[in-house]
């Protein structure tokens, strides 16, 4: 990384991956390239600020980070939610007398899906399958790593609304899991 | 103590809410309550746990190559 060319061929190579998140983040390809456009000129304006960190997609995913934060405040009010995330899982998931309908599934050693790649795989698939606002939301809380008062004033949504939103994706993270990992899937060898 | 009586699906709306907020001392009673004499619900429990350790893999793993 000792030459600005290397620096330039580097983060072109890192790109696809840094729009990946920033899409998953931000559930609009135009902000996504924008966030990814400004991480990318940020990290060619000042390469002195990675000389001696260990990774450069460390740094750039720290980069990018910070970005997608300022998408999501300049494009706060047009965050809407779709139809699609006022869906309640709780129906199919508990009888009337609020017992569950089918018991949940023990996911056994978490080590050892947590090892896998794949398992990583699966989980951003599930991730992306989340409604646009549910994802964005588990994204800031999760990946971000925002707490909620942060991402209720970043948005202007109540606790209360954003305490719904969390719980409705997390209910379905759980199921797409459960479906697309923990159900039939093929595990490969410990 | 019927106060503090929970369905399965009380007991999994607060599990959940645990993730982002402190419940209250009775609600953090009530679980533990259901959670010792239901089946099913423990394996939620494991499952949320497994989930919150997903999502720190996933972002060690999104930062390295």
């Amino acid at each position: 990384m000792s030459t600005a060319p290397d620096l330039a061929q580097a983060l072109q190579a890192l790109r696809p991956q840094l729009l990946k998140y920033a899409r998953l983040q931000l559930r609009n390809p135009a902000w996504a390239e924008d966030a990814v456009s400004d991480t990318l000129l940020a990290a060619l304006e000042k390469p002195q600020a990675f000389a001696g960190q260990s990774q450069l997609k460390t740094w750039l995913v720290g980069i990018l980070k910070h970005k997608l934060v300022d998408q999501i405040r300049r494009h706060c009010r047009e965050l809407a939610s779709t139809p699609e995330d006022g869906i309640d899982l709780d129906e199919e998931l508990f009888q009337a007398d609020g017992h569950w309908r089918e018991s949940p599934q023990d996911w056994g050693d978490p080590e050892a899906a947590l090892r896998q790649l794949e398992f990583m795989r699966v989980l951003e698939a599930c991730v992306e399958q989340l409604p646009g606002q549910q994802g964005r939301l588990f994204m800031m809380r999760e990946w971000l790593e925002l707490e909620t008062e942060e991402i209720c004033k970043v948005l202007a949504i109540s606790p209360t609304n954003l305490w719904v939103m969390l719980h409705r994706a997390r209910l379905r993270l759980r199921d797409c899991l459960q479906l697309n990992w923990f159900a039939g899937a093929p595990k490969p060898a410990r | 103590m019927m106060l503090l009586r929970r369905t399965c699906k009380e007991v999994t709306h607060l599990v959940l809410q645990a993730e982002d907020q402190a419940l209250p001392w009775r609600e953090r009673l009530a679980v533990r309550l259901h959670l010792m004499a239901c089946q099913a619900c423990p394996r939620f429990v494991a499952q949320v746990r497994l989930m919150r350790k997903a999502s720190q893999r996933w972002r060690d793993y999104s930062e390295s190559d």
